[in-house]
């Protein structure tokens, strides 16, 4: 285990945990807002992939298709939210998650029917598929970019929420619904748009990983579970937390990949520890969740106060 | 409490949570679910007279999820608990009987290695009461969503771990080169394993059904209604609770066996989420709680399953849309729209009264 390695695990691990954020916001922010559980999250994670790969393979332009994308599936969440979730707020968690798992399935068919079943890959433009070297390690650079935007991107979702107009009205709505609405706050259009602010970060996660794997159908169903395990960590409705939790998960899971197999090389035999290493390692997240929870069962930062709705 | 009067009285004033999709063919309902039972119990005979095989695996098929439904329907039912992580079970089921039917021929780990089904369904259900238990002490000190989620995570994780077993197969899964064996029984007969299958889902069904009318059902019902109120009132609620989630975690295992005895195969897919999210589409669609419920859910799905693929592979388009059309339903939110629309039709005539 030398610098170097560790070095761009690190990275690997920090540009894996911000891709979960940009996930894990959208569907913290719609419970803690909407009170609201969102399974079909992880689809507007798939659609960002797909769409990238579309409008890069018409435009020629992926720097096109990372700002395009997102915005393209903010739109086509608003339906969805119109049509399955709205109707759903504040209800029973059951109907929520029975009504969005029903919502997850139909986006994948319609997928299916634009895309086929088939992956598609997302070719980057050549400045970005260089490495830099940096104390000794090989980075690439679209792994560094990925970092800076999903920085940045936690940055602007932090300002948005607890710095703008926009974001006080959201906290109103959160903390006292009816409250907001007797101050002349449309809340109905501003849950809208919550719901399609999650929906386009969760593009956008969607977008960067695309030209790493590919746009695949399972990506919907994949990435909602880990999301879950974020913000259940985080504690449900906390946006710091999500953050927080987010960074400690693609820290774990990375880190197990790369090194698990090497320490218990020291406490078993080396046959052992190869067979059980990648078994454990895909279960370390879920191991830590269940160690969080047993501690604190709320989560890391449960929010303060969450207004019921009515 | 002791008394199920006063109890039937104080949840009479419990407003309705959920409503039940059919209320007035309840009725029909259960009667319509005893005659699938009894077409259950003589679809060997049946499938042979009318010289339909395939009907029978349906059948068999039908019958095991039914069980694992009802194992779900209990913890539904009973306690109110809604579990996302169910199908885990399932998984730990099919590999407590694949892993050691594969070192029984394939040598390796003696202890584990062994043939007879007593063995299989008992380590089965052991794995399953025993994850169960696990998971159950960390997720029951939450209620509601968290529940909920948890258990979807607790349910992945099985997902991750048996991917992960690369000496079992892997992703790929692993093929029984022999059923379970029990003396006297021909697995391999595909009549005896339906038999075996419908013994499963009666004994759930009658375990069910029994708990319901115990002290131990009774209290449990009661933090249902109010989990404060019988915390109040001392009874233990997470040792009851727990004492029912490890009981409904070795009844679904043991359907995980059976379904691997069936298939002959087991993979890691049996303990995947959306696995979990089809047995609760059969326990909301036969109304949760309802002792035959999963019957009809099950063979909702069963039938929608095979026919819509059959039709069209897009068939999560219409399964999709349905789940959707059952949740919006549960909620009440057609007849809050019905109401919505007959207001804004009673609002435009008075306007337009009022504009005359």
């Amino acid at each position: 285990m030398n610098g170097a390695l560790l070095l761009s695990q690190l990275i690997n691990g920090l540009q894996y945990g911000l891709l979960l954020f940009l996930v894990a916001a959208g569907l913290t922010l719609v419970f803690g807002i909407l009170d609201f559980v969102n399974l079909a999250h992880g689809a507007f994670y798939m659609l960002g992939a797909f769409v990238s790969a579309t409008i890069t393979a018409i435009s020629g332009s992926w720097p096109l298709a990372l700002l395009l994308s997102p915005l393209v599936v903010a739109l086509l969440s608003l339906p969805a939210e119109r049509l399955v979730a709205r109707p759903l707020y504040g209800a029973s968690p059951l109907a929520q998650v029975l009504a969005t798992f029903g919502l997850l399935l139909v986006i994948e068919a319609l997928a299916m029917l634009v895309w086929g079943t088939e992956g598609r890959g997302v070719p980057l433009p050549a400045w970005l598929r260089g490495h830099v070297t940096v104390f000794g390690a090989v980075l690439p650079i679209y792994r560094i970019l990925i970092v800076a935007i999903g920085l940045l991107v936690a940055v602007a979702a932090f300002l948005l929420i607890h710095r703008t107009r926009f974001g006080m009205q959201v906290r109103a709505t959160a903390s006292n619904r009816v409250m907001a609405e007797a101050l002349g706050i449309d809340t109905v259009a501003l849950e809208a748009r919550i719901f399609a602010f999650g929906a386009g970060l969760a593009a956008l996660a969607g977008v960067l990983v695309a030209p790493l794997s590919e746009a695949s159908l399972a990506m919907a169903f994949e990435v909602i579970i880990i999301a879950f395990v974020v913000i259940i960590i985080g504690g449900l409705g906390s946006l710091k937390g999500a953050f927080i939790a987010a960074l400690l998960v693609g820290m774990i899971d990375t880190m197990g990949r790369a090194f698990l197999d090497d320490l218990l090389r020291m406490v078993i035999s080396a046959e052992a520890a190869e067979t059980a290493a990648p078994a454990i390692s895909s279960m370390s997240i879920y191991l830590f969740m269940a160690l969080v929870l047993a501690i604190k069962p709320a989560g890391l930062f449960p929010p303060q106060t969450r207004g019921k709705r009515p | 409490m002791n008394d199920p009067k006063q109890n039937g009285a104080a949840q009479a004033q419990e407003p309705p949570r959920s409503r039940p999709l059919i209320r007035r063919g309840a009725r029909l309902l259960l009667y319509a679910e005893l005659a699938l039972l009894a077409v259950l119990l003589m679809a060997p005979w049946l499938s042979t007279w009318l010289n339909l095989p395939f009907w029978l695996d349906l059948a068999t098929r039908l019958s095991i999820l039914a069980m694992a439904a009802v194992s779900l329907n209990m913890i539904m039912g009973l306690a109110g608990l809604v579990s996302f992580g169910h199908a885990a079970f399932l998984g730990i089921g099919g590999y407590a009987v694949a892993i050691p039917v594969w070192h029984a021929i394939y040598g390796g780990a003696d202890w584990l290695a062994g043939e007879s089904g007593l063995f299989h369904f008992a380590l089965a259900a052991g794995l399953g009461a025993g994850w169960a238990l696990l998971t159950g002490l960390v997720a029951l000190r939450t209620r509601g969503v968290h529940f909920l989620m948890i258990t979807l995570a607790f349910g992945q994780m099985i997902f991750y771990l048996l991917s992960g077993l690369e000496a079992y197969g892997g992703d790929d899964g692993l093929t029984l080169d022999v059923r379970s064996q029990f003396a006297g029984l021909n697995m391999d007969d595909a009549a005896i394993m339906h038999w075996l299958a419908v013994a499963g889902l009666l004994l759930a069904l009658l375990l069910h059904a029994g708990l319901k009318r115990t002290f131990f059902g009774l209290v449990l019902r009661g933090t249902k209604a109010d989990d404060q109120r019988m915390r109040a009132l001392g009874y233990p609620v997470f040792a009851v609770q727990l004492a029912l989630y490890v009981l409904a975690g070795a009844l679904a295992a043991l359907s995980g066996g059976l379904a691997a005895n069936h298939a002959a195969f087991v993979s890691p897919s049996m303990a995947e989420w959306t696995r979990s999210g089809d047995l609760l589409f059969m326990v909301i669609l036969g109304g949760s709680g309802r002792v035959t419920g999963p019957l009809s859910g099950a063979a909702v799905f069963v039938i929608l399953e095979e026919v819509l693929s059959s039709f069209t592979r897009y068939w999560h388009l219409p399964f999709g849309l349905l789940l959707i059309a059952v949740a919006l339903h549960q909620a009440g939110a057609f007849t809050a729209f019905l109401a919505q629309v007959r207001a804004r039709g009673k609002q435009g005539a008075m306007r337009a009264e009022a504009d005359q």
